[in-house]
């Protein structure tokens, strides 16, 4: 599937195609091991998949401000995560809800700096450098079809944050420098 | 013997290992460090750790005075208090003032902060040749009028005749 088509399909693709409802599951923290962990691959076609997907969108939707949610952040060890940058002021292209199993980065360019926050590691924030340009291609759960599909801006940068969860990375692996590391004052 | 929270101080002459041989004479106390920082200024050496553990003064000044021996670092001891964590509100922002040096830039500037009722959370000056830069996470209370801080802190630059930006130091939720 092609840049393109792969894009229309994302954009295209709801919750709703999954056939479950979603549960709000209990976001883990850091320290715990299952975040710093890689993820084991996953049949995105496997009704455990189907519900997890459901799950992670549902519990994105009741948590203020989130754009993005790894299964490990709920305490799965799979590599399936999903986004939602619509409502958010720094997004230009914007595909709405998806969720991705299997991630990986095929293309990235354009290093831009920002200071990120995750669910997982409510007390700080980071300053990352992470690529503004991005094509990423994974597996929709459900019908387990493969899509390739290019983003920009706030969106190239919740996936490359939530591939990161996937691989077992945290924002906190990826900080610009030892000064780049922020005590958190106002919490979502 | 207490768990006491201790502020530690080192400064002086750079050289490699000087972290290394302060933790070790802490962690042989049993002490556990909670918060540093450590930075290089024009060379010198400076770093400061919270750590806390049932040790008392004398003894974490008695395990880091390997450190002092050659006579070109400075380390100090001290118990303080858990200060409360600062409470939710109010605006995070990023001032940077750049210009050319002269005596004088850094007060007047955090001046204006403090005039506010802003409170400087993280602070980093460096001279480079003639160009002097300051950059500064600041936080300013609930209600305050940001474009009037905003406007006394470029009027102030202005006095010394250097730059200053305010930003709002947001972050990205994910």
């Amino acid at each position: 599937m092609s840049s393109v088509e792969g894009g229309e399909r994302v954009a295209g693709w709801s919750e709703a195609e999954l056939g479950v409802e979603g549960r709000v599951l209990d976001v883990v923290r850091a320290p715990a091991g299952v975040l710093s962990t890689r993820g084991a691959d996953v049949d995105p076609a496997s009704p455990e998949i189907v519900q997890l997907a459901a799950d992670l969108v549902a519990t994105m939707r009741v948590s203020p401000g989130c754009v993005g949610l790894a299964a490990n952040q709920v305490g799965v060890g799979v590599r399936v995560f999903c986004v939602d940058v619509t409502e958010h002021p720094k997004s230009r292209t914007k595909h709405g809800t998806f969720v991705l199993c299997n991630a990986e980065i095929v293309e990235s360019s354009r290093n831009e700096k920002a200071r990120e926050g995750c669910m997982s590691v409510p007390d700080l924030t980071g300053d990352v450098k992470r690529a503004s340009r991005l094509t990423v291609r994974g597996r929709l759960p459900g019908t387990g079809e493969e899509v390739t599909f290019a983003t920009d801006a706030f969106e190239a940068r919740a996936l490359q944050h939530e591939i990161d969860h996937t691989d077992g990375l945290l924002f906190l692996d990826r900080v610009a420098g030892a000064h780049a590391i922020y005590p958190r004052q106002t919490y979502l | 013997m207490s768990t006491d929270l201790y502020a530690v101080t080192v400064l002086g002459h750079d050289r490699p290992g000087i972290i290394a041989a302060t933790t070790a004479g802490l962690a042989q106390l049993g002490l556990n460090i909670e918060d540093s920082t450590m930075t290089l200024l024009r060379g010198h050496f400076a770093m400061m750790l919270l750590c806390r553990g049932a040790a008392d003064p004398s003894a974490i000044e008695g395990a880091l005075a390997p450190l002092t021996a050659d006579g070109d670092l400075d380390v100090a001891v001290r118990p303080v208090t858990d200060e409360p964590t600062p409470a939710a509100g109010g605006s995070a922002w990023v001032l940077t003032v750049h210009g050319g040096d002269r005596s004088g830039i850094v007060s007047e500037v955090v001046g204006q902060v403090a005039a506010a009722g802003g409170n400087i959370t993280d602070l980093t000056t460096r001279l480079a040749g003639d160009l002097y830069l300051l950059v500064a996470e600041l936080d300013l209370p609930v209600g305050a009028d940001v474009a009037a801080v905003e406007g006394a802190i470029r009027a102030a630059a202005e006095r010394v005749g250097v730059t200053a930006t305010l930003r709002a130091a947001e972050a990205d939720e994910l």
